[in-house]
């Protein structure tokens, strides 16, 4: 972080700084409205055009005990002026609104770090509730701290006095005191939030002057008190040109949906059982009706991607969204998807596993599901996006796959990718790629006769014909049970079975998929990182800094895990050493070695939390130096300050 | 209450393009060989569906069914239709996302009783509340007929099968209850051997919009032959079967000696008409809305087949989910235009 400091023009008390990069993290009771403040936070910052990247960390119960560690909710976000790949490793700002969130939350905050304590929360009873024999704020504990304690329910209560609200509704809108004041100390620009609130309680006009008199107070508290010496601002960040606006992970995919049906002129059929973290998806595009979109919410998981494949048989981009636990239910309709050779798009918002595990934490543990997770040989193409705005392409290269080849595809996204948001350059719908397709209209019988028989395949991409109910002349059977080769009869025989399995296998086997790209600025780099997914970010910023040091580190990404592309084998040879990050216990790594007989260094962690940057640069940096013993997991967290 | 979305009450096939070509039994036909074993009631079905379809007078192209798994699944091979042979139990799941986005066909859904009732029950019973415009026909042997002979979720309590040697503990459903339960719109029971009975049902379940629950009793020869005979057998059936014909006293028996009675609360039994007065049995009506009545009637008939009600015992107007869910896409299609740029650009952007 780089830090420039001079006199603040305006009042003369509080010095500027200027800042290249910032994390804030606001932590707070479940029932704080955490989530919304940082959602707001970071609004302002993509207004102000700063690049942005933010991770939502919350609870898996709606409302744990209150004033409890497991009811902490927090909300972090990086902003920053330049180009920036992560959520931030450990906020430079906490502000804690009780003492479970300093309890759960301090650990992170790196010595000299700034903390923001709502002090009327700290009373005994909450403080006893977590552990605290003492407050923290009085033993001396938080010394190594920058501490600013603020009595933020009592000066949003009087703020409100005249609004005729009681005590406690007044004291529920404190965390937009915290937005106001955190927006007063980063110079942020404050009409979105008003705005924001105008619209947001538009029916409860008293709600929403009491929020806008919070808000206000906030930022007055900050310009008239002498409690802070410092305000920082962090330019906007030169991206490439454009219009950007802000997107999560799940919104992309839903967009990236409609845009498929657009671009494919064909219905989208959504079936879908409501999951986390997959179910904003299922509210994203039920709001979008209009561009053809039909959203079922089923009975459960299996009848979910039923309607999907149903759709799909009938001539519709049918989707259905779901994760990993949801997964385990669709298999068997996924292993029908892949026998009767429909489209069909299988999102996978992984979470953390086995079975409920950590519903709102992150994992990419489904890999090896998505990959073999069926009876029989059923192979099924897999993509996986690396960002949230990401998200978006992914889905509709996912569509393109699913149609160009009848196939069933995979697409893995996780909680980090689906809540997280970033600033996304907006695409132009002209350079979209077309996906219209052709339907059957002939019978194509190999014998002559008038019928049609289901199972003949394109000799390019051994696709079979999409012939839909309704077309004259093309009646025909399919289903889960073995087709005799083109004809597509039901078939027993021995032959014609193994014959099938490899054409099935060599349908997705000869996926056409972009070449991996290697960033190796110098060329003269003998370590590869490669990741899949949501650790794209750290693994990039982890080697920023590796390069930053003077070390040599090149960066490959997959997005294609099923086929994996052509040139992957090549590169994996290239390099003296391979280290690949995976949240699991190395289930890409596998596939790897078994596929490339490749000496890969797998790292693993499985923590329901994103790698850190730091984290990741001191296990390249240690294999760089080759100091790094084998097989070592976990790695000592890194405290010093370092940029990405 | 039924709730209306003020759609039109349109007959199940209104979508369904027609033709003036004859068709013939034949020409729903498929080339493959059945393959149930002889003397299955299956057989019955497919040649009584073969016979009625051309009197739909449907484009055949335009007719589809979807299967599940188990002796009666394989239904969709033997017809010249377009067809589904899917997986255990989801038929329903399946051709409900095909009747959602293609109101231009005509979808049933052939199952079984293990296939509806056991590994597929919640998938029936959520399309029939859905009332999802298909017709479903639940071919019930009381018998686990593919996999040889377990017993199934309408087996009667005691059953020795292969997977209870000392008798079966299971309670056994009423299917045409459990629809009733789950507010079907159209609740209707035939038997395999009876034709005309069977073809009568089919034609008013095809014309009926929504989900056309049918019950179709059906012989296993191998592995539970003989589960029906006594409804089978000319004096017994006089005796037992209770046809349920709209606007008429429900009576029953070789001279119609025996009718259908209130009973209790919102209860139905059977009683001779000598005694209660032909005034007092009910005279049929299956448009009644509220399904206490026709849940009464399929009390009326039990596990021991000693009285059977056949025919269709509810056939109430409600609006079909399909109709409601093509409404919404055409009523936001008409609100706001389809501007995908304008949707990826949203209200909140910036430039660089």
């Amino acid at each position: 972080m780089t830090r420039e400091t001079m006199a603040s023009p305006a009042n003369g008390k509080t010095e500027v700084t200027k800042l290249d990069r910032v994390v804030i993290r606001f932590a707070g009771d479940s029932g704080d409205g955490m989530q919304l403040t940082g959602d707001r936070f970071t609004s302002e910052a993509a207004a102000f055009g700063n690049d942005l990247a933010t991770l939502p960390n919350f609870p898996a119960e709606i409302r744990a005990p209150q004033g409890t560690i497991p009811g902490v909710s927090s909300f972090q976000v990086h902003f920053a002026d330049y180009d920036i790949l992560t959520p931030g490793d450990r906020p430079d700002v906490l502000v804690v609104m009780n003492p479970a969130a300093l309890k759960s939350n301090l650990a992170d905050v790196p010595r000299g770090g700034i903390l923001i304590v709502n002090t009327d929360e700290f009373s005994k009873r909450n403080l006893t509730k977590v552990g605290y024999e003492q407050s923290p704020l009085e033993d001396g504990s938080l010394e190594p701290y920058q501490v600013y304690e603020v009595a933020m329910s009592t000066l949003t209560q009087g703020a409100l006095a005249d609004t005729g609200l009681g005590k406690k509704d007044a004291a529920r809108c404190k965390n937009m005191f915290a937005l106001g004041l955190l927006s007063w100390m980063y110079h942020r620009p404050t009409e979105g939030t008003e705005r924001f609130l105008t619209e947001k309680f538009a029916a409860k006009p008293q709600i929403a002057e009491a929020n806008l008199l919070a808000f206000r107070a906030g930022w007055n508290y900050g310009e008239t008190t002498e409690a802070f010496a410092n305000t920082y601002e962090v330019a906007p960040a030169k991206l490439p040109q454009g219009t950007y606006r802000q997107i999560t992970g799940n919104q992309a995919l839903s967009y990236g949906i409609v845009a498929a049906g657009q671009q494919s002129k064909l219905p989208v059929v959504l079936g879908s059982y409501p999951i986390t973290p997959a179910s904003d998806i299922l509210h994203e595009l039920s709001k979008h009706k209009n561009f053809n979109v039909t959203t079922i919410q089923a009975e459960d998981e299996i009848a979910g991607i039923g309607a999907g494949l149903g759709a799909a048989y009938g001539g519709s981009l049918g989707v259905t969204s779901t994760s990993g636990p949801g997964v385990a239910l669709k298999s068997e309709t996924i292993g029908l998807a892949v026998m009767t050779e429909l489209p069909l798009l299988v999102i996978d918002v992984q979470r953390g596993g086995p079975s409920t595990g950590l519903p709102t934490k992150t994992e990419q543990a489904d890999l090896l599901q998505a990959m073999f997770g069926r009876n029989g040989e059923s192979p099924v193409p897999i993509v996986a996006p690396c960002s949230p705005g990401d998200c978006f392409d992914i889905a509709l290269e996912a569509a393109r796959i699913a149609l160009t080849y009848r196939t069933p595809v995979m697409l893995l996204s996780d909680g980090a990718i689906a809540n997280g948001s970033e600033p996304w350059l907006v695409p132009d719908v002209a350079d979209l790629p077309d996906l219209s397709v052709e339907f059957a209209a002939e019978p194509n019988a190999m014998d002559g006769s008038d019928e049609h028989w289901p199972y003949v395949r394109n000799t390019d991409t051994l696709a079979r014909e999409w012939a839909l109910p309704g077309t004259p002349g093309l009646q025909h059977r399919i289903g889960g049970l073995e087709k005799a080769d083109n004809q597509g009869h039901i078939s027993y025989d021995p032959d014609n079975h193994d014959r099938m399995v490899r054409l099935r296998q060599a349908k997705i086997d000869g996926i056409t998929v972009p070449d991996v790209t290697v960033d190796d600025p110098t060329g003269n780099a003998r370590v590869l990182a490669l990741g899949w997914g949501s650790s794209f970010g750290p693994i990039g910023a982890a080697c920023r800094r590796v390069r930053k040091s003077g070390m040599e580190i090149a960066q490959a990404h997959l997005r294609h895990l099923n086929p994996l592309p052509a040139n992957l084998g090549r590169i994996l040879e290239e390099y003296d050493t391979v280290v690949l990050p995976e949240m699991n216990m190395g289930q890409l790594a596998m596939v790897l070695r078994s596929r490339y007989l490749a000496d890969i260094r797998s790292y693993t962690k499985v923590a329901g939390l994103p790698f850190r940057a730091a984290e990741l640069a001191e296990v390249f940096t240690d294999i760089i130096n080759d100091t790094r013993p084998e097989g070592s997991g976990e790695t000592d967290h890194v405290l010093t300050e370092a940029t990405e | 209450m039924s709730t209306h979305l003020g759609l039109p009450d349109l007959g199940g096939l209104a979508d369904v393009p027609t033709t003036d070509a004859p068709q013939k039994a034949k020409d729903y036909k498929s080339d493959q060989e059945v393959r149930w074993c002889p003397g299955c009631g299956d057989y019955i079905v497919l040649n009584t569906m073969q016979s009625f379809l051309p009197t739909l007078g449907l484009k055949p192209e335009n007719i589809v069914f979807v299967s599940g798994i188990g002796c009666s699944s394989r239904f969709p091979y033997y017809m010249n239709t377009y067809g589904m042979h899917s997986i255990h139990g989801r038929a329903p799941a399946i051709a409900t996302g095909l009747a959602v986005s293609r109101p231009d066909l005509s979808v049933w859904v052939v199952t079984g009783d293990g296939d509806a009732l056991s590994i597929g029950g919640n998938h029936l019973i959520h399309a029939l509340r859905r009332n999802v415009n298909l017709k479903i026909l639940l071919f019930n042997n009381r018998i686990y007929g593919l996999t040889k002979g377990q017993y199934s979720p309408t087996s009667e309590e005691g059953k020795r099968t292969k997977s209870t040697p000392m008798g079966s503990l299971d309670h056994p459903f009423n299917p045409l209850s459990l629809a009733i339960g789950a507010e079907a719109s159209f609740v209707a029971r035939a038997l395999d051997s009876d034709k005309k009975g069977l073809t009568e049902v089919l034609t008013a379940a095809a014309q009926h919009r929504g989900s056309a629950f049918v019950e179709i009793y059906q012989n296993c020869p191998i592995f539970n032959d003989g589960a029906f005979d006594v409804i089978k057998d000319k004096d017994e059936a006089a005796r037992r079967l209770i046809p349920l014909r709209p606007g008429e006293p429900i009576t029953f028996g070789p001279e119609e000696e025996y009718g259908v009675v209130r009973s209790g609360f919102a209860g139905l039994e059977t009683a001779k008409v000598s005694e209660v007065g032909l005034d007092n049995v009910v005279v049929h009506d299956p448009t009644i809305t509220d399904p206490a009545y026709a849940f009464a009637l399929s009390r009326i008939g039990g596990q021991d087949l000693e009285h059977t009600p056949t025919g269709i015992l509810r056939q109430v107007s409600r609006t079909t989910y399909d109709d409601a869910a093509r409404a919404q896409v055409a009523q936001a299609k008409q609100a706001k235009p389809a501007d995908l740029q304008g949707l990826l650009t949203g209200n909140d952007t910036w430039t660089v």
